[in-house]
């Protein structure tokens, strides 16, 4: 079974009847992700998309058995929604959205300590691109048909540039597990390390492509944790050779502030660490293969 | 987004934390009668720019009188500094901050920052106040100590008192610190700060505790909740053209290369600039249009490009999801009707319709370059130059 979501996760969206949820929710069915429903407050017992509407998440878990929940409201009230999904038992949330406060996304976290490990939800982003299991189910807002299905897991925390690698290692005839976009914020719900550490345990996964950027420890901290723990190969990029120090680009965690945060220092240690470094963007694809071909 | 050192002083000492008497003024008369005001017999003339090292570029100036504060202010005023934060543009001087003289015993530094490993806030303090925090870390790392504080409960009076301690404060000076250090903490928690600096802090030699320079950051996705802090940006510190683009929802900073980007995706736009210098040349810039590249961005995008006098040569790559090549090509081609283009452009479309998008930008009118992978892109661009 694939890791995170599968052909049957129950998915429900939070931001139903607004006009991202309804474009996105649409798109996830065409995929054939399983949609039972949505969330949108005071607009609870009407249908949208031919499904139900809930007034809260606990009331659409408990009507439709989801598991999974994708956030697609505005960033003022994301963390809201964030923990309300996680006090409703879903297992695995999404939030697309860009620009939720790093002193948010923090209260989310700390708000989840109060599970246990097996009850805790798995939040992915914000500010990413969301999961994909090709074939399978689609929890997410990339184009779903230049996913091919196969056996390399890809996390991204940028989307276009997970969609590049994607569309490149379709071009080469290789498909994916599962593709996971981290986001790009500096406080996120998962990191590189915790997807890392899905896939290594995942039966259809061989290899691992993790596409990182300046700033912040995660990807180092994955490498780590890959050289100590991991069988399967890992294949690295990492963005932003080119990026001044001090500055964001573009994303908000894409910041150098500290030692070990710029793209020479993180390829530099995570070849230490026994990772394949994809030299440029443009052959992600080619050194994916080249490691596949070893195996 | 960054304040001035004078709007960080006033924040911080809403939270309890003493600063030296003083003022902010715009002229070199009232920049007299201010320091008549503030009283004493020195003060401290501080050009007000977001950077630090303003000392070592000559903006700030100690004065032994009212005159000698009015000339200071008069050099100052309306200036371009340049130090070794600013980039050789330098950024200018509008306001100055007027502060009496203060007789220093000792400095201190205190720092407070995100820590993005254990996701909390933070606090570094150092007896060596006075250099950056990167001098300390390098030359006295061990006089560095350092406290986290729990998101969900803020800052402990122990951990202050833990700080004081650690940093050798005599007794009767502890509380003091320890409030010092407590109103900084809640002054980053309650305004969605990302950095609250005081360097130095230091004890005067009437034993105050007083907040020398202060530097704070913020949050911009918080900005939304925080209209006062909002309302501090000042936009003349900020690159023009960087401006232009926050204003209008494009992520954009400038560089100093002449190769021009406009890219959908912040991850896409590192890599391609990454190819760029890969393949010889240098960016002029970084910009993301957003994953969806709308017509209306790529129109907005260009419009930003060509503003830059530097860029020799345009580079176009947009991978397209949901939103497909063939509207991002038909975006393009309108864009370029109403914005002219006096250099070389390249062209990079990739993903869904991908063919039906390069068609409609063959049928048009444009003069450019196609490619089709991010390397071929970058190497045309590169050779366009020439």
């Amino acid at each position: 079974m694939s890791v995170i979501i599968h052909k049957d996760t129950k998915i429900i969206i939070q931001g139903f009847t607004g006009k991202m949820g309804t474009f996105h929710a649409e798109e996830m069915i065409k995929y054939g992700s399983d949609v039972v429903g949505g969330v949108t407050p005071g607009k609870g017992g009407q249908k949208h998309l031919d499904r139900p509407v809930f007034d809260t998440v606990k009331d659409a878990v408990k009507n439709t058995g989801a598991t999974a929940s994708i956030l697609f409201v505005p960033p003022a009230f994301a963390a809201d929604s964030a923990m309300e999904a996680a006090d409703a038992g879903i297992k695995t949330c999404v939030a697309i959205v860009d620009g939720i406060p790093s002193h948010d996304m923090i209260k989310i976290k700390r708000y989840m300590r109060r599970y246990s490990r097996a009850e805790k939800m798995t939040l992915v982003g914000p500010n990413c691109a969301g999961i994909i299991s090709p074939g399978k189910s689609m929890l997410g807002i990339m184009p779903g048909h230049i996913y091919k299905e196969g056996r390399v897991g890809i996390i991204s925390r940028s989307g276009t540039l997970g969609y590049e690698a994607a569309q490149q290692l379709k071009n080469l005839n290789i498909g994916i597990s599962t593709s996971v976009g981290i986001g790009g914020d500096p406080i996120n719900g998962s990191s590189f390390r915790d997807i890392i550490e899905k896939f290594e345990t995942d039966d259809e996964t061989d290899v691992i492509l993790m596409i990182g950027e300046i700033g912040g420890p995660q990807e180092v901290a994955a490498g780590e944790f890959a050289k100590e723990n991991m069988k399967k190969p890992v294949v690295g990029y990492i963005a932003g050779l080119t990026a001044p120090k001090g500055r964001v680009m573009g994303h908000a965690g894409a910041i150098v502030s500290a030692y070990g945060e710029s793209a020479i220092e993180k390829v530099e240690i995570l070849k230490e660490c026994g990772v394949t470094i994809s030299k440029n963007p443009s052959v992600m694809g080619d050194t994916v293969k080249s490691v596949l071909g070893n195996i | 987004m960054d304040i001035h050192e004078y709007q960080a002083k006033e924040i911080l000492a809403s939270f309890g934390v003493t600063i030296p008497r003083g003022g902010i003024v715009y002229s070199p008369e009232t920049a007299e009668n201010k320091a008549r005001e503030i009283g004493g017999s020195k003060w401290v003339v501080k050009a007000q720019i977001h950077s630090g090292a303003r000392g070592k570029a000559g903006g700030v100036v100690l004065c032994n009188s009212p005159l000698e504060v009015a000339q200071a202010t008069d050099k100052l005023l309306g200036k371009k500094l340049v130090t070794n934060q600013t980039g050789p543009q330098g950024k200018i001087v509008n306001r100055i901050y007027i502060e009496e003289a203060t007789n220093i015993e000792k400095e201190l530094y205190l720092g407070l920052v995100f820590d993005r490993s254990s996701e909390s806030i933070m606090i570094v303090a150092s007896t060596e106040g006075g250099m950056s925090v990167e001098e300390i870390a390098k030359e006295k790392p061990h006089s560095i100590i350092r406290s986290k504080i729990e998101v969900a409960v803020g800052i402990q009076d122990f951990q202050a008192r833990e700080l004081a301690f650690g940093l050798g404060i005599e007794p009767e000076l502890i509380r003091r610190v320890s409030e010092t250090i407590i109103g900084c903490a809640k002054a980053f928690s309650e305004l969605d700060a990302t950095m609250v600096e005081v360097n130095p802090l230091v004890i005067s030699k009437q034993k105050q505790i007083l907040a020398l320079d202060c530097k704070m950051s913020f949050d911009n996705n918080a900005m939304f909740r925080r209209d006062k802090v909002s309302e501090l940006r000042d936009k003349t510190q900020e690159d023009e053209k960087e401006v232009y683009a926050s204003d209008r929802g494009l992520n954009y900073v400038s560089l100093d290369g002449n190769i021009g980007n406009i890219i959908n995706g912040a991850g896409l736009a590192m890599a391609s600039m990454d190819m760029i210098k890969l393949a010889g040349g240098e960016p002029a810039n970084f910009l993301d249009v957003g994953g969806g590249a709308t017509p209306e961005k790529i129109v907005k995008a260009f419009r930003l490009i060509t503003m830059d006098k530097k860029v020799k040569v345009i580079l176009v790559n947009i991978f397209a999801g949901i939103n497909r090549c063939d509207w991002v090509a038909e975006g393009i081609v309108q864009a370029l009707e109403k914005i002219e283009i006096k250099v070389p452009l390249v062209i990079r479309l990739a993903g869904t319709n991908v063919e039906k998008g390069n068609k409609i930008l063959k049928e048009s009118k444009l003069n450019y370059i196609e490619a089709s992978t991010l390397e071929e892109a970058a190497n045309k661009a590169v050779a366009a130059l020439k």
